[in-house]
């Protein structure tokens, strides 16, 4: 078997003891930046890229791709503990995981969603090392016109991720979609809505968005009163998951892993949806949908699996194709041509250590995450019990520096403090930021590839019905539509609305 | 008033404090390079292979710093503000030439707002096609272009950028109407052509030469004045007969106006260094492309090569209306 002599050697490479050492540096520095709310995996990889001169070119690699899952696993603890997501994975996260936490089950929710990541992790590497040939071929059918479906099916489906009125949830989305078309219209040069100020030339940064409308938010909510804070530090509950909880986490795991693994090989903004799609699903499959929102474990175990799926089958676009999927992608092909190796078809042929060493890397990095993380959730939580008017001033100068690192562009702190107002105000208006953000990330790739199809369409809009994977997703689309519109839920939905009040 | 003086005297010591620093030996501590594109780019990768070398040169760290935004005019714009001592330069390509007209309300002025280090690279381009794609070779394809140009499409990473400067020349050069296809970055432009969702581009070989060697694309012509080492079997496209379409990804490193001379001498004797550098002409020719001669590495050639462009591109860019602004 060719494939277990691949794995053999990649092993081999990957457990090195210097390897081994940079795996862990990886993932710890992964972890630690992605506990700082707002710092993410780009500016961290883009700030490292020069020590990985001197690396070995399988060790930076392996380090870099440690910052990246280890980052994953580091943004789902803010997103928990802080309600602040560093990414549009773990803006899922925090609907229910935050809720957990203000019930004093953080613990719980920091363990699901360790234990769902590694499961997922798992699995995603044996697609990866099994099937990312196949995979790459269905990859490359999607063209602009499989794009707008998806996308759209996505969007449709972002109403359910609203537990209040359809109304709100709606409304929020279109907010988003308008927020999403600030910047240049890329096939005119046209700036849109940018007020005349270049640095909006290129949109609104997705973090000092999240940032702003979730943290930012939370952070003035929780200082009009700070007793709500001082209850949820005094009952921290149990560390680790009771046997009920880990029975309800089995299955959204398995569903949000498969999610993930599909969503994740889509070179165009695919990855994006898989943790919005599984919580999603989740909910329309639960025994009991008016827990989401309220601090459902399926809300958790889902999402978090989907979006660990999705950064390892990620992998598969930029090592069979050589193409970034994403920008930490791209990061690691500007690390890859600096060591002398152009990222291209032909790596797995001609790098067969590297290419196998880095896939067997994502295990081993994945072991470690859960071995490092399982016992830092005692850490973690403990940080609730600091004072209030200690903590929030830190998180607000961490967050800030993160934004900053992104683009080094002032403006975009100016978005953070301007979306924290406005997350504010939803919040009193009870509007949910979440449809929000996930109008505000698919917009403009609905937008792009709308128009795209149709240019390449010579401007006939058979062009989404008459491909196969565009016209079907556009009939799940329906499908969707018709379940939400559909009396009986209606009804269903309505009476959510009247327990949650 | 007596504020002001007192403002001006700070002002004036810490002035003559900066050039005797000079004077002692620039540079004396970190230099920040401004890359006015995202880390792990072509361009970017070029900034941080010569950041490398001239650290080693000059003693002191050079920090690449990526200010990506708005066709590279945001990173410029701050280089352009920056205070003029040697510490903050910048690495920007053709596009410094391009943005000239392609943004009518640019915050600074590219042939007044900087001084000059000297030129780094020039990075050929090649014309490519899905692998599928009728047209055997250059001749095919403008034969081809000829009945059936209104239905292929050609792929550009956005307004601006470097396949999208060639595919104009290609364009103008063959007076054919192809249609133009837009994406955001060569990454997604390049994944539709493997995918056969589009037929032509015209990229740097920083991002197709992989893909012409692994056998994913099709190459048909260079926009290189001379047949590429990697590829010698591929014709330029004089030969193919369209010497309007001859391009190339320039890079130059640039000082804010009003560096001293002492800074801006230094840094270019160190590009001039690197650039003889065989490790340097190792990294840039995975690429495909080579670091410039050494005597482009300066100044003069640097400033030249500006003007040049400007004038050049005015017109192409004029003439297919598109402004990015």
């Amino acid at each position: 078997m060719d494939l277990f002599s691949n794995l053999a050697l990649g092993f081999a490479t990957a457990a090195s003891p210097e390897n081994l050492l940079f795996c862990l540096i990886g993932v710890i520095l992964g972890t630690l930046i992605g506990v700082l709310p707002g710092i993410g995996a780009t500016a961290t990889i883009a700030m490292l890229l020069p020590i990985t001169f001197q690396l070995e070119p399988v060790s930076s690699l392996i380090m870099l791709a440690g910052i990246y899952y280890g980052a994953q696993y580091g943004g789902s603890t803010t997103a928990i503990l802080i309600n602040m997501p560093g990414e549009s994975s773990s803006a899922v996260t925090a609907i229910d995981g935050y809720q957990l936490a203000r019930q004093g089950k953080a613990g719980t929710a920091l363990a699901v969603a360790a234990l769902g990541s590694f499961f997922a992790g798992t699995v995603a590497t044996v697609l990866v090392a099994v099937f990312a040939p196949p995979l790459t071929v269905i990859a490359l059918k999607f063209g602009a016109a499989e794009y707008f479906a998806l996308m759209l099916l996505g969007l449709v489906s972002a109403i359910a991720l609203a537990h209040g009125s359809i109304l709100k949830a709606l409304a929020m989305v279109v907010l988003g979609l308008l927020l999403g078309v600030v910047g240049t219209d890329i096939y005119t040069g046209t700036p849109r809505f940018t007020f005349g100020i270049t640095a909006f030339a290129d949109g609104l940064s997705f973090v000092a968005l999240a940032v702003g409308l979730f943290g930012i938010a939370e952070i003035l909510r929780n200082l009009e009163g700070e007793q709500d804070r001082t209850i949820l530090g005094a009952k921290l509950g149990s560390l680790f998951p009771s046997k009920a909880d880990l029975k309800a986490m089995v299955a959204p795991m398995l569903r949000g892993t498969a999610l993930g693994s599909a969503f994740g090989i889509l070179p165009g903004g695919g990855a994006v949806l898989a943790s919005f799609a599984s919580y999603t699903m989740e909910k329309r499959l639960s025994d009991h949908p008016e827990e989401f929102g309220k601090g459902a474990i399926a809300g958790v175990a889902g999402p978090e699996s989907a979006n660990n799926a999705g950064a390892q089958t990620s992998f598969i676009p930029l090592l069979t194709l050589g193409i970034p999927a994403n920008p930490v992608m791209a990061l690691m092909v500007g690390a890859m041509i600096i060591q002398g190796i152009v990222p291209g078809p032909n790596v797995a042929t001609d790098q067969p250590a590297l290419f196998w060493g880095i896939i067997a890397s994502m295990w081993i990095g994945n072991l470690m995450l859960i071995v490092l993380n399982l016992p830092l959730i005692g850490v973690w939580v403990k940080l609730l019990k600091v004072p209030y008017h200690l903590l929030f001033p830190i998180i607000m100068a961490f967050c800030s520096i993160g934004v900053y690192s992104v683009n080094s562009n002032v403006y975009d702190l100016y978005a953070v403090a301007g979306f924290g107002l406005l997350g504010y105000i939803l919040l009193k208006l009870r509007c949910e930021p979440a449809p929000l953000l996930l109008g505000f990330v698919l917009g403009p790739l609905l937008e792009e590839n709308l128009r795209r199809a149709m240019i390449l369409g010579r401007g006939d809009p058979t062009v989404f019905l008459t491909r196969p994977i565009s016209a079907t997703l556009l009939a799940l689309t329906v499908i969707v539509l018709v379940v939400v519109l559909m009396p009986s839920v209606g009804k269903k939905r309505a009476e959510v609305f009247t327990e949650s009040d | 008033m007596a504020l002001h003086f007192k403002f001006a005297a700070i002002a004036a010591t810490a002035a003559l404090m900066g050039t005797s620093a000079l004077a002692q030996g620039f540079p004396d501590r970190q230099i920040t390079m401004i890359v006015p594109f995202a880390a792990g780019g072509p361009t970017d990768t070029v900034g941080r292979l010569i950041a490398e070398k001239m650290s080693a040169d000059l003693g002191q760290q050079i920090i690449v710093e990526n200010v990506g935004g708005a066709g590279g005019t945001l990173g410029a714009g701050q280089v352009a503000e920056a205070e003029a001592d040697g510490y903050t330069i910048l690495l920007h390509h053709i596009g410094m030439a391009t943005s000239a007209t392609l943004y009518r309300n640019l915050a600074y002025k590219p042939l007044d707002a900087f001084e000059y280090v000297g030129l780094v690279t020039e990075v050929p381009m090649t014309l490519v096609a899905r692998q599928d794609f009728e047209p055997t070779d250059m001749a095919g394809l403008l034969t081809y272009l000829k009945d059936n140009a209104e239905t292929t499409t050609m792929a550009n990473a956005g307004i601006g950028s470097a396949s999208h400067l060639c595919g104009m020349l290609f364009m103008q050069a063959v007076e054919a109407p192809i249609v133009t296809v837009p994406y955001k970055g060569t990454g997604p432009a390049m994944t539709e052509l493997l995918g056969g969702q589009i037929d032509l581009m015209c990229d740097q070989t920083t991002n197709t030469a992989e893909q012409i060697k692994g056998g994913t694309i099709k190459a048909y012509a260079t926009t290189a004045p001379a047949r590429l080492d990697i590829f010698p079997d591929l014709q330029t496209v004089a030969e193919a007969g369209l010497p309007t379409m001859e391009v190339g990804i320039w890079h130059g490193l640039y000082a804010p106006k009003g560096t001293p001379a002492e800074a801006t001498d230094r840094l270019s004797a160190s590009l001039q260094k690197a650039l003889a550098d065989p490790d340097i002409a190792a990294k840039f020719g995975e690429l495909g492309t080579q670091p410039v001669a050494a005597d482009q590495g300066t100044p003069a050639a640097l400033k030249a090569k500006l003007e040049g462009e400007i004038t050049r591109w005015q017109p192409i860019i004029e003439t297919a209306g598109v402004y990015a602004d």
